[in-house]
């Protein structure tokens, strides 16, 4: 008998092996997916930012590639391919009867192809544009070519041939190269200190001056639409009229100083050449920054990489968000990203405790939990119209109706429309089922024993609560945390009807009184990767900000995770081996 | 096997109060001692079920009392009635009543968790809390709003030395209690039920997942706490409830059977089934 069984497993297939087999099957899957996924987003986003070499084109005279009869171009290769096209051909018949007759019929025709990034949206119409290999006779790098990061229609790509100096003085490439080159060098760097300050101007100061005067300008409007005004109002009137005019003066005297600032980075003017021969100029001021590709090492290739980097995640956007930087996003994701944790978690743990601990487990109870689970396959966009409708609508024209009376009457809300405060709130709704399910798990993990140990002393029950059960669950409740931070850093449809914007004036903390403004529409990555990408006029040109804009957004959340998966970590070290 | 156990633990003399304890029928007698507990026609129901029938049980001041019995007889839930642990269960109902002294614990002036501070309880599985061993033994003294550092020191020296744990964790007060042997957390258990300073310790099994040394170190604690407190334990182990208790009452089927100092429920029992059940025949 004992032979029996040895021999049968010896030789049996093993019953087990093959659900390991398929298990791990399905882990393979959805985690190379997922990888793949990953992947391309690292790839193509990093990939935005790496300086690549410029190759210009020569196409054979008459060529079907040629376009606006230009047959020289210059250009970043964004894609090789073969493409397959179906050609109408006329042939006559083979059959000798209807020799007079010709047969049309489509016939597969087989190309390689080369996709260039062109640049200079402002002149060829569009940035990219594809080329048949055979069309393409000849192939070089310049060494001198320029890529140029430009105020508007994206970068240029061209060649440096003169610069106006402000003066009225010429200075030729042709005469002195390394002269040339270094002039550029340091009318470029001057022209962007002069437009920090500008910037610095504009939306500090001036900035800053018109609130104050808009504040004002709804206050007058009060008072200018009452009948009759007491004595003291009177003088109110008038302090108010001084005070703008006092605002005036100042904001004429900073538009003076940036106006002369701007006409020197306007006189500047460089003067280029496009790969086709036709010539242009531009103000120094709308050079943002350039390089030239074909001439980088690698060192200085990293280098580039870094800069353009570091000015994408630090930068403003500018050209319809389609170029600069993504910084307001970022911090409006992050902020709403905190507001939505702030608001969820509470809440979620206070009903969570009610419903485990406290709730007389019933049809009532385990109905209230189905409604919660549920909750969390209601479309996002819903949430959406409740946040617009109770948050904006109901709570923010609340508040706007007995703090900001004057300027609700003016018609200009306060609260009363989108901002990134009722936006977080309406992520917390969203997220509010993950944080009751993940709490209710934890609060049911602590152990009947801790529980009774602890009435036992002549705890209260809440006291048993507050001391050992909710410290128990933290790491659970944390847990939930992470996956509410996760899906609501993410999500943008809601978002688009309780106060997220394409372009935001202003950050929602800044430096004027009272420096956090929860009230203030906001940048979010999730809409900015939607803006960016479908809503841009030049959509192709649009793919690696997309791209980028991901791995950012990716990036953020994972920072979110790792910093709460370490903060639990930490708290299960310090209750290490309560779970035995 | 009894006679040998019990040989080396002579026998109790006397309760600091007289205590008549001379018949087998306790129950019926009424000479209350003020720190008895006693049981009045007491009968228990989860639900429909009933677990304990109309007991009458007096458990004298200042002694161990031993509950045995098979599994499912209701000792525990005799024990955890005491307290009143089994107010967290739904649908729990009794019949007759319970006395601490002179007071009901069902008596409506009585707040439960002033109940629970009076009485320490142990559980069968020691269940020290996700602290360091300090903050376990002052739990109580916590929740009651202690805050004076000295008075919280001065408990958990006394605490900890009661419960014979005091050389082994002074140097390490502040380590987490889930650092220490499993024989040592049910000290540091009966160390935190100490601290409340309680009339009565009910022990619901506490040795039953210790190993003989630690179950014997146990066993040593429960004579010296003898002293000052009133003890109730519930056990399975027979050699146990001789070494240990002045008297035992065994249960069978949610009923008491037989209650009397330990040596005679040991050597000379009134009833069959409880000789049956201490010499082993069943249970």
């Amino acid at each position: 008998m004992s032979r029996d069984i040895s021999d049968k497993t010896r030789t049996g297939v093993p019953k087990g092996e093959v659900w390991v087999w398929f298990t791990s099957l399905g882990l393979t899957l959805g985690l190379s997916m997922v990888l793949v996924l990953f992947g391309l987003i690292l790839v193509r986003g990093l990939s935005y930012f790496w300086p690549v070499p410029i190759v210009q084109i020569e196409l054979q005279e008459g060529s079907e590639s040629a376009f606006l009869g230009m047959h020289r171009f210059a250009g970043a290769v964004a894609k090789t391919q073969q493409r397959t096209e179906r050609v109408l051909v006329e042939s006559p018949e083979a059959d000798a009867a209807e020799a007079d007759r010709t047969v049309r019929e489509t016939i597969p025709d087989t190309f390689a192809e080369i996709q260039l990034f062109l640049g200079n949206r402002d002149y060829y119409g569009q940035s990219f544009r594809y080329f048949r290999d055979e069309d393409v006779v000849g192939r070089t790098r310049p060494e001198a070519i320029i890529r140029a990061e430009r105020r508007a229609e994206g970068d240029g790509i061209f060649y440096a041939r003169e610069l106006v100096l402000e003066d009225g003085r010429v200075v030729k490439r042709a005469e002195d190269v390394d002269r040339f080159e270094s002039e550029l060098d340091r009318l470029v760097g001057e022209a962007r200190h002069r437009r920090a300050e500008i910037n610095r101007i504009d939306r500090r100061h001036i900035g800053r001056i018109n609130l104050e005067m808009s504040d004002i300008e709804v206050e007058l409007r009060y008072f200018r639409r009452q009948d009759r005004l007491t004595s003291e109002e009177e003088s109110r009137v008038q302090e108010l009229r001084e005070r703008r005019d006092e605002l005036q003066r100042r904001y004429e005297r900073l538009e003076t100083q940036s106006d002369a600032l701007k006409r020197t980075n306007e006189s500047i003017r460089l003067r280029y050449e496009r790969a086709d021969g036709s010539r242009d100029e531009m103000a120094i001021g709308d050079l943002y920054r350039f390089h030239y590709p074909n001439r980088l090492g690698v060192s200085g290739r990293i280098q580039t990489f870094m800069i353009r980097a570091w000015e994408f995640v630090s930068g403003y956007p500018r050209d319809a968000n389609m170029d600069g930087g993504i910084f307001p996003a970022i911090f409006g994701t992050f902020l709403m990203t905190l507001i939505m944790s702030i608001a969820v978690t509470p809440f979620g743990v206070i009903a969570a405790v009610y419903l485990r601990e406290y709730a007389k487990q019933g049809p009532v109870v385990r109905s209230v939990r189905i409604a919660v689970n549920n909750l969390a396959g209601v479309p996002s966009i819903v949430f959406g119209v409740f946040g617009l409708g109770f948050f904006v609508y109901l709570m923010g024209g609340t508040i706007d109706s007995i703090f900001y009376p004057r300027a609700q009457e003016a018609g200009v809300p306060t609260f009363g429309t989108g901002g990134i405060l009722w936006a977080g709130l309406t992520l917390a709704l969203l997220n509010l089922p993950v944080v009751i399910v993940a709490t209710e798990e934890a609060l049911a993990a602590v152990s009947r024993g801790v529980r009774e140990g602890s009435l036992a002393c002549g705890a209260s029950k809440w006291q048993t609560i507050q001391r050992l059960v909710l410290p128990a669950s933290l790491p659970g409740i944390l847990t939930g945390m992470i996956l509410a931070m996760a899906r609501g850093a993410g999500e943008v449809a809601p978002l688009m009807l309780v106060g997220v914007v394409a372009l935001a004036p202003n950050l929602p903390v800044d430096g004027t009184f009272p420096f956090i403004h929860l009230e203030r529409k906001f940048m979010h990555l999730g809409f900015h990767i939607y803006d960016v990408g479908f809503q841009s006029p030049d959509s192709e040109a649009a793919i690696p900000t997309v791209f980028a804009t991901t791995l950012v957004l990716i990036i953020l959340i994972v920072i979110f995770n790792l910093s709460a998966i370490l903060i639990r970590n930490h708290i299960r070290r310090k209750h290490q081996g309560s779970a035995f | 096997m009894n006679e040998a156990s019990h040989q080396s633990f002579p026998e109790q003399p006397v309760a600091r109060r007289p205590v008549s304890v001379e018949s087998r029928n306790l129950g019926e007698r009424a000479n209350y001692a003020p720190d008895y507990i006693a049981f009045r026609n007491y009968s228990f129901y989860y639900g429909a079920t009933q677990v304990l029938f109309d007991i009458n049980l007096e458990i004298p001041e200042r002694q161990v009392t031993a509950l045995i019995g098979p599994s499912g007889c209701g000792k525990s839930t005799l024990l955890r009635n005491i307290n009143r642990m089994n107010d967290l269960i739904d649908g729990i109902r009794h019949e007759g009543d319970l006395l601490i002294g002179r007071t009901s614990v069902y008596d409506p002036g009585i707040e439960v968790i002033s109940l629970r501070k009076r009485i320490g309880m142990v559980f069968q599985k020691s269940n020290p809390f996700p602290k360091s061993i300090y903050e376990n033994v002052i739990y109580g003294l916590r929740v009651a709003g202690r805050r004076r550092k000295s008075v919280l020191d001065d408990a958990v020296e006394r605490s900890l030395k009661a419960s014979a744990l005091w050389d082994e964790v002074k140097d390490r007060l502040h380590e987490s209690a889930f650092s220490l042997s499993g024989g040592q957390m049910q000290r540091l258990c009966i160390a935190r039920a100490i601290a409340n300073q309680p009339e009565i310790i009910l022990m619901d099994e506490p040795c039953s997942a210790l190993d003989p040394i630690a179950t014997g170190k146990i066993e040593d604690l429960i004579h010296e706490l003898k002293n000052d407190y009133t003890i109730v334990i519930v056990t399975h182990n027979m050699q146990q409830a001789a070494r240990v208790s002045d008297r035992t009452a065994f249960f069978y089927l949610g009923k008491l059977v037989e209650y009397d100092h330990t040596d005679t429920i040991f050597m000379n029992p009134m009833e069959p089934q409880t000789e049956a059940y201490v010499s082993g025949r069943f249970g």
